[in-house]
């Protein structure tokens, strides 16, 4: 049968993705297009039943564990990982592609982890692939490599307190299994925190708006899918209920909403938009009731799509113009209509209007706030709603396409990056229009019906009035040349400026300390490689003929052994 | 689609149609609240005592008011947080 034939289908993408590299040029679209299939007809082959464990020191590892929750969220990155590619595949460097299905492999290889210990391992795989998807712009962008850096870095800090939330985790109960779990002790306490990093909480939410946008247009794309989302999905699992997230998930909700609005660099707008989508859901998995937690499923899967929609629309407008910043665009919907339209469904799906994605699924997580009585949260979560139609509905399709005729008259991006964004489109229109086919593979039984009369008369005025708002206030609004402080600040300016400023102002008592430290590390290091290192007595090539020497000399001592003992 | 964008202005950036765009949003606006004379809307915290989401009128001045108040918000913290866009590039 089939089912012996089951694999972890992350790994299928893992695997196309250092096969990649090797391949002629002819067979790239094959593999780019036909791996993320794979993976996706794989992730439903999966039954419950299924396993695959592996030993490791003396526990049992399970990379193949199906949970309702991670299918939805595998076949998205799954989807997502093709469509990327196909977007990708005439511009982007083989570099980029090989790491973003890695990337994209580990993801998917996340939500099907049964123990924490694999899920760590993916995590980092993860954290790997998504800086070289940045890293392989640098040619192109001189900004990318710095940008890389520090998300790497980012990402490091994030890895080693989960790791340390695991560990102690482990130690304190015993078990490693990937399941609902409190905060209430330091091992979980740093399992959260090491989850909400990669979700962009605060304070480390500067690190998306810093990197993302300096990736390649195919680069964007691929990184806003899946590191953000997989945290949605490690909290979903690991913390479903945990109050503090309803708070941390309003503060991500309107620090994206107001940052986009200061932002001027386009892709920068968006990207402070996947911090305030995120944090939609993480309040929703904070409120925790079964509503809650297919919302932010839901939420979780049509944004990934919209927002891939929204990136490819504006790497498209970079690519052809070679300009980022909405100072130096605009008109373009008259030479760019494919775009422009595409990226208006895209806005509109983010929006939540009637017909579209966003509409049946973001619903569902204020109908959560309704149905568990937290009416603030209710009308905090509407009023971001309009936020959103504000930053992202209509600022990003407004400054790009329209205000001010830039003059620019780029064409429309080639073939294969119009077909990937019309196949977005048309899934966020298909969500909107049959909304079982997303309900009906959420985790719990789902009894909503988005169409009422209420609920369309409703979103649409309270959209509309938010767009008057935005037209009414334009001149609030005019673009400077500026970016927002954050609290990348800290480690950007002040950090950094103080280690300048002592190595500049104190080199009497403070150098020779710094200095010490310094040469103490290299002490260490040395020392290490001289045991350890190349050249090291535990790792030195001995010279064969000594070696035959040895085993001669063993021959000898286990054949008289072996008289002594007849 | 003209090469020269100069000769000839698409017409939603000709002066004379400025007008036209904002009575054809001022009357979307209109039809928007039409419902609002014959509708009433599901009040969803009754147990918690509050009926303002209830209230005829309700989501289009929520909207209107939070938005503006984001912007306005929004604009006040850029006066603190603005930097130029090169503020970082001697890194």
């Amino acid at each position: 049968m089939m089912s012996s034939l089951v694999l972890p289908p992350g790994l299928i993408l893992i695997l196309g993705g250092l096969l990649l590299p090797w391949l002629a040029p002819r067979f790239r679209a094959a593999v780019a297009i036909g791996f993320p299939l794979l993976t996706l007809i794989m992730v439903w082959m999966v039954t419950p039943e299924h396993s695959m464990t592996l030993s490791f020191l003396e526990y049992e590892l399970d990379i193949l564990h199906l949970s309702s929750e991670g299918r939805v969220f595998a076949t998205v990155f799954a989807m997502m990982a093709g469509i990327g590619a196909l977007y990708a595949l005439k511009h982007a460097r083989t570099l980029e592609l090989s790491a973003a299905f890695v990337y994209a492999g580990s993801a998917v290889g996340v939500t099907f982890c049964g123990d924490l210990i694999s899920l760590f391992v993916f995590w980092e795989i993860m954290a790997i692939g998504s800086t070289l998807v940045l890293w392989a712009n640098s040619p192109a962008n001189k900004r990318a490599y710095g940008a890389s850096m520090r998300y790497l870095l980012v990402h490091l800090l994030g890895g080693v307190v989960l790791m340390i939330g695991i560990a102690a985790h482990v130690a304190a109960t015993g078990s490693i299994e990937f399941t609902a779990m409190k905060a209430d002790s330091f091992g979980t306490i740093l399992i959260l925190i090491g989850f909400l990093i990669n979700a962009g909480a605060p304070p480390f939410s500067a690190w998306i708006a810093d990197a993302y946008p300096e990736a390649s247009p195919s680069g964007t794309v691929f990184l806003s899918a899946f590191t953000t989302k997989t945290a949605v999905f490690a909290l979903l699992m690991g913390f479903p209920g945990e109050t503090i997230l309803i708070y941390v998930g309003l503060y991500m909700v309107f620090y994206g909403i107001i940052y986009a609005l200061l932002e001027n660099d386009m892709r920068r707008i968006l990207a402070y938009s996947i911090v305030n989508q995120v944090g939609f859901m993480v309040v929703a998995i904070g409120i925790g009731s079964e509503l809650a937690l297919n919302g932010a499923t839901a939420h979780a899967f049509a944004h990934i799509i919209y927002k891939g929609l929204l990136l490819m629309s504006a790497g498209s407008v970079l690519l052809m113009t070679g300009k980022r910043k909405c100072t130096d665009l605009g008109g373009l919907f008259q030479s760019m209509p494919v775009t422009a339209v595409n990226g208006i469904i895209g806005a509109l799906a983010i929006s939540a209007v009637p017909l579209t994605s966003g509409f049946v699924t973001k619903s569902l997580e204020t109908s959560a706030a309704a149905e568990a009585g937290m009416p603030w949260v209710w009308f905090m979560l509407v009023a971001a709603s309009a936020g959103v139609f504000l930053h992202a509905g209509i600022k990003f399709p407004w400054f790009v396409f329209f205000q001010k005729d830039s003059g620019l008259r780029p064409p429309d991006p080639p073939w294969n990056m119009r077909l990937a964004m019309t196949i977005m489109s048309a899934l966020c229109i298909l969500i909107g229009v049959v909304p079982s086919i997303i309900y009906g593979i959420l985790p719990y039984a789902l009894d909503y019906e988005p169409y009422t009369v209420d609920h369309v008369v409703t979103q649409m005025q309270l959209l509309l009035f938010a767009g008057f708002a935005f037209f009414a206030m334009l001149a609030l609004m005019k673009r400077t040349l500026t970016i927002s402080l954050d609290f990348d600040w800290f480690y950007r300016k002040l950090m950094f400026g103080f280690i300048v400023w002592i190595k500049e102002h104190s080199p009497k008592f403070i150098g020779p300390a710094i200095l010490g430290i310094k040469a103490f590390g290299q002490r260490r290091f040395d020392h290490l490689e001289e045991v350890h290192g190349p050249q090291g007595i535990l790792a030195r090539t001995w010279p064969s003929a000594s070696m035959v020497l040895w085993v001669a000399v063993l021959l000898a001592a286990a054949m008289i052994l072996h008289f002594f003992t007849v | 689609m003209s090469q020269k964008p100069n000769d000839k202005k698409h017409w939603l950036y000709r002066e004379e149609n400025r007008r036209t765009l904002w009575l054809i949003q001022i009357g979307i606006l209109f039809v928007a609240i039409l419902p609002e004379f014959f509708m009433h809307h599901h009040a969803y915290f009754e147990a918690q005592g509050i009926n303002l989401d209830a209230k005829p009128g309700f989501y289009p001045w929520y909207g209107f008011a939070t938005c503006a108040a984001m912007v306005i918000g929004a604009k006040l913290l850029g006066l603190v947080l603005k930097r130029k866009d090169d503020y970082y590039d001697d890194e």
